[in-house]
């Protein structure tokens, strides 16, 4: 237990509710720019997403294809693993349930997958109704690409890498396949109200 | 011959604020005592801990900017305006406060007599601290060692160790030279604007002399400097980088 | 965003493995590139710390901390003998 810094701070932390915010979690009013690499910049007229692996056929849309889609405005929380939440986030993007409405799985699993070779896997069950978005603006404006735009995945009842940004993707599996922060180490699931941020947590 | 650190656990020490020093107006520098201090070699760092009253913890590192000889362990902070750990380290630590460190850090970018030279250092802003206790290692030592320092500020008045670094005794073979990127006084006689290929060409030792360059500040001035000298013809195995954040805070 | 180098993480490869890896050189087995882990490109903001190939941007080294013990990850990064890298060679 390390000793107090006198005077130390830190970051302005709001004040936790601790039933509105995950326990370990601190607040911020910041959207801290967190990343495993470069950001990519795919020119949108070469841009797709795509629902692939265990399905009958595959299903794919262009930028355009993908606008014309029904969407929601939606506002939630969102807790990152570092131990930051931000509150009353506003983003609007198309439902996943509306992208998996276009093919026949029977697939338990998937794997999010973005450029830059970023993947995270997740459970069908995560991402269907109104659990998950693609999400292309973010407080009213267009994504920006350091923080995942032009479109990301939003889940924002797990642990928020799970959200992967650059999302080109889902590859739907029969097994559960850990994606890149599960290979070194971080949760399956990565539930925030069980505190599911490691392996064998 | 293989040259072994002292395996083991770098084990976070409790340091004490002897004294807080200002060197230009967003910059400090911090003499500490710390119970258990090895010692260290001229460009190392050390990583920094700070402890909330609510446990919250945030970690940077700081290169050393005392000298190996000098006894005790100077940091050099710049504050960062929307840091979080600088900030405190420039405006709310005071002597006798304590705080966490580890180290020393670091065996790619130090400078020690025995390397030789000729050497060149490239500094931009506080990429000139490790370069403080380079300067510092080669005096205490003798060495004749020809250096050249070339150092970006945007200012005169943002120059760190400024009055240290003009102080220089001639007929020591440390050759200076300033450049301000954004202003300068009105007799300025030294460079003005970013390090190019041109300035380069004029600071840099003849690669026939196969000079050892270290280069350290921001990731961008650091990646310039560097390519302008690749560029111009200098070999990148004697290139060595240290690349500061912003992020650092 | 910034990157920085390999500098970064020295502290918790030495954390890690007990003595000083910055000098430390590898080959990236997706470009054969050569650097020291010094010189890789890192990004530290996270869940973890990312080190790159700074050729290619293969993923080289991942530092993780999980209940204050770091763990590192190498992979595609063949290393050598971490004295190997002294500038004077």
């Amino acid at each position: 237990m390390s000793p107090i810094t006198r005077g130390f701070r830190g970051r302005r932390r709001d004040t936790v509710d601790p039933a509105r915010v995950p326990p370990g979690q601190y607040v911020t009013r910041d959207f801290p720019v967190l990343s495993a690499g470069p950001t990519p910049h795919t020119p949108l007229p070469e841009w797709s997403f795509t629902i692939d692996g265990a399905v009958s056929e595959p299903a794919s849309w262009t930028w355009e294809q993908f606008l014309e889609l029904p969407a929601d405005t939606v506002t939630v929380d969102i807790h990152c693993v570092t131990k930051w939440s931000k509150l009353d986030t506003e983003w609007r993007g198309v439902r996943v349930q509306t992208l998996l409405d276009q093919i026949e799985t029977a697939a338990g699993y998937l794997t999010a997958w973005s450029d830059g070779g970023y993947t995270t896997n997740l459970r069908l069950d995560d991402v269907v109704d109104d659990r998950a978005w693609v999400a292309y603006m973010y407080g009213g404006e267009p994504l920006e690409s350091e923080h995942g735009g032009p479109a990301r995945l939003l889940v924002p009842h797990l642990y928020f890498w799970k959200s992967a940004k650059w999302a080109r993707g889902l590859t739907l599996t029969d097994d559960d396949e850990p994606g890149f922060w599960e290979n070194y180490g971080y949760h399956n699931h990565g539930d925030p109200w069980l505190e599911q941020r490691y392996q064998g947590d | 011959m293989a040259r072994a650190a002292l395996p083991g656990r770098l084990t976070w020490q409790l340091g004490r604020v002897l004294e807080l020093v200002g060197e230009t107006a967003r910059v400090k520098s911090i003499m500490i005592e710390l119970p258990d201090w090895q010692g260290h070699r001229a460009g190392q760092h050390v990583d920094v801990r700070l402890t909330a009253e609510d446990g919250y913890q945030a970690q940077r590192s700081y290169s050393i900017a005392s000298g190996p000889e000098d006894g005790g362990l100077l940091l050099t902070v710049e504050r960062l305006d929307d840091g979080e750990v600088s900030p405190f380290l420039t405006d709310e630590l005071r002597a006798g406060d304590e705080f966490e460190l580890r180290g020393p850090i670091g065996g790619y970018f130090v400078w020690e007599q025995r390397l030789g030279g000729p050497v060149l250092l490239i500094a931009g802003g506080s990429g000139i601290v490790p370069f403080r206790a380079m300067l510092r290692h080669r005096a205490a030592v003798g060495s004749t060692v020809p250096f050249r320092l070339l150092y970006s500020s945007r200012t005169w008045e943002e120059v760190i160790y400024r009055d240290e670094l003009l102080a220089a005794p001639s007929g020591d073979a440390v050759d200076v030279r300033f450049t301000l990127t954004r202003a300068w006084p009105d007799d300025w006689t030294g460079s003005r604007g970013r390090i190019d290929g041109a300035l380069l060409r004029d600071v840099a030792w003849p690669d026939a002399d196969q000079p050892l360059t270290y280069i350290c500040g921001p990731t961008g001035f650091v990646e310039a400097a560097a390519a302008g000298l690749v560029n111009n013809g200098h070999a990148p195995g004697r290139i060595r980088t240290e690349r500061f954040g912003p992020s650092g805070g | 965003m910034q990157r920085l180098d390999g500098n970064a993480i020295a502290g918790q490869l030495f954390d890690v493995f007990g003595v000083e890896m910055t000098t430390a050189a590898g080959t990236c087995k997706s470009c054969g590139a050569s650097a020291q882990i010094a010189e890789l490109m890192v990004y530290l903001r996270a869940p973890g710390a990312v080190a790159r190939c700074p050729a290619c941007g293969a993923v080289l080294i991942v530092v993780t901390e999980r209940a204050g013990t770091t763990h590192a990850t190498f992979s595609g990064f063949a290393l050598r003998d971490p004295s190997a890298g002294d500038y004077c060679r």
